[in-house]
């Protein structure tokens, strides 16, 4: 049902992406903005402050806001672009529905209608198939006060438990091996912390690329006196000035944590006043890595042993450390092993809960954090709230005003979406601010499913790559367009500011989802006037949970540049850094820093297993994929910024001198990588600075260029995370170009 | 308004992430809209993700001013030197090819040299230049010789750069590694006698463009 209307190059044809630049008045020297808005950015989860230049309702450039403390004016190309995505002749202005008649695949039809079509729609397969059948994947980009309002129309207009996000493709194994290891998910320090650390040790993180900002921070420290580790199979532009660089064989990163951890049991570098009064686990933990000498951590990570005993020694010796992780570590399928394996290092050295000396993951998307506590994560309820837990179950229904028993039970993560699709279990579906067909692994499946299903409705300002497939398109608003929260990098709420308003029929991503509650006959809830009204019913949901805002207002995040959850009280300053002595914890309740009754971390045994496919003689190189500085995720939105795709116009492979010579490969010739699922042709990029067993490719493009064609679908167990990290491949010249190559726009 | 006489232009080349923050932030600035004043380079791409932000020295004497044969180049009282002046360039190139740093380009389209005049419509006014002010590693930098000497213990900046027999003095400063002798290069030498480096030149070079990691091998 759901394939594309018509062939892909007609509706790249109208619907782009087509690259816009700066011309008209943004291109007008000396022209005087109407004001300036204080914001953030719309791109990754550092969220950098940002001033937009606005006139005449629209953002015609920008000026940096040096008083924001995080980035203090420092801004990366995309977010310094980003002003160029609004007016965009791609923009949708009106609802669309998929009309094989139409040269580019769809008609325009009017709002009204289209809501009404869609409510009718949902209506019909519900009524036919139960509530179940019906699914919503939603964005970790919305802010916090839609996707609360996403998780609450999912459970209690749609009543189905299926709901998951896009955040499930970032860093939920951070977050299962924090919940695990501390009883509470968030980054641990401010990245202030950063600059006073005596060592940074930084595990899948390419820093340059994916944070820029946080570059400022670790080199910083650096100038300070830090010595820098980097674990990562590539010499990424961080990892070139680095004090020590352990080029790890992809996928083994719990190898080289518990091989670190048995040279720091080996040399007593351990903190065992700390240990003794504030974990338990650790004699079980000890017990295990026994089992990881350096001659075989070595031996499996791939690293030479004498750089895992320096690496080790530095770590151990360390007065202050700051440890750092990202999805190197986390997009396996045993991230939550790799992500423990780190934590049991940090805790070991007793080294948390003080200034100086911290541990975080790197949030990837803008509202990655805000965007899983509230209630748009398949078993999450606001304030982080457990859905299977009947205690808060009960207070997050009586705050919507149902029966916990009319509740739905937790749904299932987003890939298994896609097979309960497959299944006929669940025949329709509404995406928002989600682009699975681009970020999803081994994504012809993805397309199979989505043509399997009876009815699809996406909300989106350009019509994305996987919303090509859509019977109906709702007109959903930019970041610049709407106004709410969102929780960055470190913990700290900060607030989007509106700078202009929906142009034509577009309508604020949250009136959609409350026009189609009341289309469905269902408004109960739903009758929010503004974004305002929204987080004051968030924070009293999320109040006493672990995620409490219940002591956050607007007025107070502009009055302090953000403030840090939880925050209990509006008296209360809110919590930059956790596990102080006597900091907000409604677990422990004073009986220690981390957030279980007794107050005291885990340590947790952290398996090594193998990645799920490893390489063989017929696919005998490892692939692993991630970001370019200019590009961001499946690039729906940065495809269309002129200068940003100038900068990186399209995917490469990056090989190894050595693996190329072996292949008969050059650099710029197109090589063909192919997996057991698909393959992908691209450029050569020869280059010195990956492992000569491993290649990379960048996943930011769709169709022919996307990644995903070749990745696989092993998840891991408890986070659900794909491993998009390690999957086997081989790799040959191309007879000729790819047909992209002669057919499509260079953006494509 | 002049640039103020305590605030410096500082280059640390070992920062530069390769990002082009500041290439696509230049094109924002009002003075010349649409276009990018400053230019990217990698080392060697093959062998390093080191890469190098080139502006504008902003020379005392500038040499791209000396060699214009319609002086069109000028430099203000507070030593910025400008973009050519368009009544006056005939885009001959001269200053193309006489730069040592390799910094103005020639806008075929226009006829006119444009070249990074330290976003003079934001450093007279007190602002900083865009390009310092949004580059997120911070390997580009605007501030006084206080403030670098706090940010920057490991490095120290220098304004002395010798090309053969020329001596160049600037305004923007870059910044090396403290600890290394910043023994300059003679080209023409190198160009005559190319395997003859000597070690200590080698090691300046590799120390001032990248400080490489121990690299354990597998």
């Amino acid at each position: 049902m759901a394939q594309p209307p018509t062939s892909r190059v007609n509706i790249i044809e109208h619907f782009g992406p087509h690259l816009a630049y700066a011309e008209g008045t943004r291109l007008d020297r000396g022209l005087t903005p109407d004001r300036l808005v204080q914001t953030h950015c719309c791109f990754c989860g550092q969220q950098c402050g940002i001033q937009l230049k606005v006139k005449d309702n629209e953002v015609i450039g920008f000026e940096p806001w040096e008083e924001f403390p995080f980035n203090q004016g420092m801004l990366c190309p995309k977010g310094v672009k980003r002003y160029l995505q609004g007016s965009h002749p791609d923009r949708l202005l009106s609802a669309l529905k998929r009309d094989p008649s139409s040269p580019g695949g769809f008609h325009t039809l009017g709002y009204d209608e289209a809501i009404r079509q869609a409510a009718e729609r949902i209506g019909q397969i519900q009524s036919q198939h139960g509530n179940d059948a019906f699914a919503v994947l939603s964005g970790a980009s919305l802010t916090t006060e839609k996707t609360y309002l996403m998780g609450k129309f999912a459970r209690v207009c749609l009543k189905t438990p299926y709901i998951d996000y896009n955040g499930r493709l970032c860093m939920v194994s951070a977050a299962a091996g924090n919940k695990k290891a501390f009883g509470i998910d968030r980054a641990a320090n401010p990245w202030s912390d950063i600059l006073g650390a005596g060592v940074v040790w930084i595990s899948g993180a390419n820093v340059a690329e994916c944070a820029p900002i946080t570059t400022n921070y670790v080199w910083q420290a650096r100038e300070n006196g830090a010595k820098i580790i980097v674990v990562d199979p590539r010499i990424t532009p961080l990892a070139r000035t680095c004090d020590l660089f352990l080029p790890i064989k992809p996928g083994r990163d719990v190898a080289l944590f518990n091989g670190i951890l048995h040279l720091m049991i080996e040399h007593d570098w351990l903190d065992h006043a700390f240990i003794e009064a504030h974990t338990v686990g650790f004699e079980s933990l000890a017990e295990s890595v026994r089992a990881w000498p350096p001659a075989r951590t070595a031996e499996v990570t791939g690293i030479a042993e004498r750089a895992i005993r320096k690496a080790a020694e530095w770590w151990g010796t360390a007065k202050t450390s700051f440890l750092l992780h990202a999805r190197g570590i986390e997009h396996h399928s045993h991230g939550v092993q790799n992500v423990l394996g780190a934590i049991n290092i940090v805790l070991a050295s007793g080294r948390i809960g003080r200034e100086n000396c911290g541990y975080a993951t790197i949030t990837g998307q803008a509202n990655g954090q805000g965007g899983r506590e509230h209630g748009q994560k398949c078993d999450q309820l606001p304030g982080a709230r457990d859905l299977a837990n009947p205690e808060h179950r009960a207070h997050v229904a009586k705050i919507w005003g149902v029966s916990p028993d009319e509740l739905p039970q937790p749904g299932v993560d987003a890939y298994e979406i896609f097979r309960k699709i497959d299944r006929g279990e669940i025949r329709g579906l509404l995406s928002i601010c989600f682009n699975p067909l681009v970020s999803l692994p081994d994504n012809n499946f993805v397309a199979r499913m989505l043509d399997k299903l009876d009815f699809y409705v996406a909300i989106d300002f350009f019509l994305n790559d996987t919303a090509h497939r859509a019977d109906l398109v709702l007109p959903g608003s930019l970041h610049e367009e709407d106004e709410g929260t969102v929780t960055q990098i470190e913990g700290r709420v900060i607030k989007i500011n509106q700078a202009v308003t929906p142009p034509g029929e577009a309508r604020q991503d949250w009136r959609i989802i409350q026009d189609l509650a009341v289309a469905l006959g269902r408004p109960h809830g739903f009758t929010f006037a503004h974004p305002r009204e929204i987080f004051e019913e968030l924070r009293r949901a999320s109040q006493g949970g672990i995620a409490d805002y219940s002591g956050i207002t607007w007025e107070k995040i502009e009055q302090q540049h953000g403030v840090f959850w939880p925050c209990p009280s509006e008296d209360h300053p809110g919590t930059p850094r956790l596990f102080e002595p006597g900091s907000h914890n409604p677990i422990a309740k004073g009986a220690g820093p981390f957030y279980f009754p007794d107050g005291r971390a885990r340590f947790n045994v952290a398996e090594y297993t193998a990645p799920m496919e490893d390489v063989d003689a017929a696919y005998p190189v490892i692939l692993t994929t991630g970001r370019v500085v200019s590009h961001f995720l499946s690039g729906t939105q940065t495809r269309r910024i002129g200068p940003l795709v100038d900068q990186y116009p399209e995917p490469r492979v990056e090989i190894h001198p050595q693996l190329a010579a072996r292949l008969g490969l050059g650099d710029g010739e197109w090589t063909t990588v192919t997996s057991r699922r698909g393959e992908i042709t691209v450029r050569a990029q020869v280059v010195k600075t990956i492992r000569p067993d491993t290649v990379f490719i960048p996943y930011h493009w769709a169709g022919p260029k996307s990644a995903n064609q070749v990745t696989i679908s092993a998840q891991d167990p408890i986070s659900k995370i794909p491993e998009y990290k390690v999957c086997a491949v081989r790799l040959s010249k191309a007879a000729a170009p790819p047909e992209y190559a002669t057919q499509l726009e260079r953006q494509q | 308004m002049p640039v103020p006489a305590d605030q410096y232009f500082f280059i640390d080349p070992n920062r530069c992430i390769g990002c082009e923050s500041c290439v696509q932030a230049c094109s924002e600035c009002d003075t010349h809209k649409g276009h990018s004043m400053i230019h990217l380079e990698y080392a060697n791409r093959r062998e390093s993700p080191q890469t190098l932000p080139v502006v504008c020295m902003h020379c005392d004497s500038p040499t791209c001013a000396e060699v214009c044969p319609a002086d069109a180049i000028k430099r203000t009282e507070d030593g910025v030197v400008q973009t050519a002046r368009k009544p006056r360039c005939i885009a001959c190139n001269n200053c193309v090819l006489a730069c040592p740093f390799g910094v103005p380009k020639m806008n075929v389209r226009q006829e006119l040299m444009m070249k990074c005049d330290m976003c003079y419509d934001r450093t007279s006014e007190g602002k900083r230049p865009m390009c310092a002010t949004v580059c997120p590693s911070q390997a580009l930098f605007f501030g006084t010789r206080e403030e670098i000497e706090r940010l920057r213990p490991r490095s120290r900046p220098i304004n002395e750069f010798q090309f053969g027999f020329q001596t160049i003095h600037t305004k923007v400063r870059m910044m090396v590694p403290r600890e290394t002798v910043a023994t300059h290069i003679d080209v023409a030498e190198v160009l005559c006698h190319p395997d003859e480096g000597s070690d200590q030149e080698d090691a300046m070079l590799a120390a001032a463009l990248c400080e490489l990691p121990i690299v354990a091998r597998t």
